[in-house]
């Protein structure tokens, strides 16, 4: 199997699925010439000309609308924010229009929306937020985080042939951070189908997205340190979210810790602690606990975007409570 | 013009079609028949008329709340549209949503939504959709003098002028949006001259004339066709009604809905048929209008046998499953 980084990943999976399916097309600004702020599309308008892989204006409210309007005429639209956080400026039409478009007359609305999530590299407020549970909350819209690059690919696959809109967030921090083996050809990731990072029996750790790798270097310090077997369970999509995957490990090992990178309140996190505290409170031999980021605007400068994003030692500290209680 | 003595008389029954549909819809709703709110397009009914005839059979259209008769146009049929609105099963949105909020899109109609005008970057999309496969069709994007006012429609027309895509945009200018006057939304005499800053033309017609309407929109939407990019129509009408039935409409100054009321669009068209129509009589007139009388009664009784949903239908219908794309429509 090829060895790629996450971004590789990514751009692979769309450029097969472009070869594949004469539907998908690009849009988003700069994706054409410049190849996209990140250069996922890199190369890509020579091979399919510049109305496959279309630079838009600076107008995320036209970019997704549109995308909603061709995916009703029956193409597979994959937009890209430039950073997950102007998908704000398209609210309206992924909410109000494509959410509720099938609820209402039945017409599927099958578009991707890229979105270049996270922190990490004093991106500031506006360029380092992850708002997938604000998305979360609306019925009608699927959301995927992938943390692998083999789970990048994947899922984009996935997402691109759902007939439903799809939010993708593809964390920065990951790009050219992680490597890893990406199956050849047209393996698809399921939605909904939680990957168990790492097995351990004495305390399951969920999250996703970047947030992934940081449970694993905390569990992994926890075992070299006192034996501790901590079990990594990576969502993968949180809408849908594979309640079995966690339940049945929580089912195991009593003990559960969500971990994310968005903000603290009203963070999905709370909607599974919520699930674990209703079907599984007579399994639990301690209480849910959450390591998220503060309920604050993500800080710029180094010193406090490290305050604010979850590290290894917040985790390796709050496992070590939990398995103490 | 490309219209023939069948088609003008065709109008007319459009045109009295949409306006009974809704004047019977407010009895019902007066009734209790129909739950929620009530919104008419009375006064604009030359408007879609004259814009929905205009398009082809395989042209998309995005309407807006006062559009009744672009849905008429298509070949929704009344009944289904009285089901619409009584939240029944048969409507076509099977009691999802209510009112004019409908697309029946094998009519290639798409269904609104209440944020105005957000079915502009829709309705650039579609036509995005055509200039990707290279398709000699065209989208048709409706909005109001008040949905001028948001970021939605200048993000379209600005999308739209710079990729030069085959839609049209066609502002209802009802002159008012709710109670809001348009010198109180935009500062410019005629939206249609905004066009200019988006590179293509915009018109201004008067939107109780159903035959210039269908003219200056045959024209916009055949130039689309033709590769000419987009056209802004501003149809110039006065809402007649209040912005839903609520609505006593207070706010408009005395003797402005007497003064509309002598260019109402159905009169209007009449009036022309009988001079330039020797074929219409008193007789053909009676039989048009008896004609759809006896449409309506049927289509209320057809829509009042219509069941309600289930409740657990409430549940269903957020997730499209995979085999829906595989409908020509996805194709």
């Amino acid at each position: 199997m090829p060895v790629m980084t996450y971004l590789q990943a990514i751009s692979d999976g769309l450029r097969e699925e472009m070869r594949r399916d004469e539907r998908v097309f690009i849009i988003g600004e700069d994706v054409g010439v410049y190849g996209g702020a990140f250069k996922v599309t890199q190369g890509f308008q020579a091979e399919f000309g510049d109305w496959r892989v279309l630079d838009a204006p600076l107008a995320e409210t036209a970019i997704v609308g549109a995308c909603t309007g061709a995916a009703l005429m029956g193409m597979r639209p994959v937009a890209e924010m430039q950073f997950a956080d102007f998908v704000s400026c398209a609210w309206d039409h992924l909410t109000t229009v494509a959410a509720k478009q099938h609820y209402r007359t039945g017409a599927a609305v099958p578009i991707v929306v890229r979105c270049p999530s996270g922190g990490g590299f004093s991106g500031g407020p506006f360029h380092s937020q992850n708002p997938e549970s604000s998305f979360a909350h609306i019925p009608g819209l699927r959301i995927a985080c992938p943390s692998t690059p083999a789970d990048a690919k994947g899922l984009l696959l996935t997402a691109i042939r759902d007939p439903n809109p799809v939010l993708y967030f593809e964390h920065k921090h990951l790009y050219r951070r992680i490597k890893g083996e990406v199956p050849d050809g047209d393996v698809v990731v399921p939605f909904g189908q939680a990957r168990i990072a790492r097995p351990g029996s004495d305390v399951t750790l969920v999250t996703w997205g970047a947030m992934v790798h940081t449970a694993i270097e905390a569990a992994a310090l926890l075992e070299a340190e006192d034996g501790s077997a901590v079990e990594v369970i990576d969502l993968r999509t949180i809408v849908p979210w594979d309640r079995e995957a966690v339940l049945s490990s929580v089912v195991r090992t009593s003990r559960l810790l969500v971990l994310h990178e968005d903000t603290r309140t009203g963070g999905f996190g709370a909607e599974i602690a919520a699930t674990i505290a209703e079907e599984a409170f007579e399994d639990l031999d301690a209480p849910v606990m959450r390591i998220a980021a503060p309920d604050t605007p993500v800080p710029f400068s180094p010193t406090l975007e490290k305050a604010f994003l979850p590290q290894v030692e917040d985790v390796v500290t709050a496992l070590k409570e939990l398995a103490a209680y | 013009m490309g219209l023939d003595r069948h088609d003008a008389l065709e109008l007319y029954r459009a045109m009295l079609l949409t306006r009974g549909v809704e004047e019977r819809g407010h009895i019902l709703y007066r009734q209790g028949k129909i739950p929620g709110s009530f919104y008419t397009g009375r006064g604009n009914e030359a408007a879609a008329v004259g814009v929905a005839w205009a398009m082809a059979p395989n042209d998309v259209g995005c309407p807006t709340q006062r559009d009744m008769g672009a849905h008429i146009v298509r070949g929704t049929e009344p009944w289904r549209i009285f089901a619409q609105y009584m939240g029944r099963i048969d409507g076509p949105t099977r009691g999802k949503d209510g009112n004019v909020h409908m697309g029946d899109t094998q009519l290639g109609m798409i269904a609104m939504v209440s944020h105005l005008p957000a079915m502009l970057p829709v309705a650039t999309g579609c036509a995005l959709a055509f200039r990707l496969r290279g398709e000699a069709r065209v989208a048709v994007g409706w909005l109001g003098d008040g949905g001028s006012a948001r970021g939605d429609a200048h993000e379209a027309m600005n999308f739209a002028g710079v990729r030069r895509l085959p839609v049209v945009f066609v502002i209802d200018n009802t002159q008012f949006a709710y109670s809001t006057p348009g010198q109180l939304q935009f500062s410019i005499a005629h939206l249609a001259d905004r066009a200019n800053a988006y590179g293509f033309e915009g018109v201004v017609v008067d939107g109780t004339d159903v035959l210039a309407v269908y003219r200056e929109a045959r024209a916009a939407i055949e130039k689309a066709r033709a590769g000419g990019g987009p056209t802004l129509l501003e149809l110039v009408t006065l809402r007649m009604e209040g912005h839903a039935v609520h609505d006593d409409a207070f706010y408009v100054p005395r003797g402005l809905h007497e003064r509309w009321l002598e260019k109402d669009p159905i009169e209007r068209h009449r009036a022309w048929l009988r001079l330039n129509d020797p074929d219409f009589s008193e007789d053909v007139d009676e039989g048009v209008r008896s004609d759809v009388k006896r449409v309506l009664i049927e289509a209320i009784r057809r829509a009042d046998e219509s069941p309600m949903p289930a409740p657990d239908d409430a549940l269903t219908g957020v997730w499209a499953e995979p085999e829906e794309l595989d409908t020509p429509h996805h194709r």
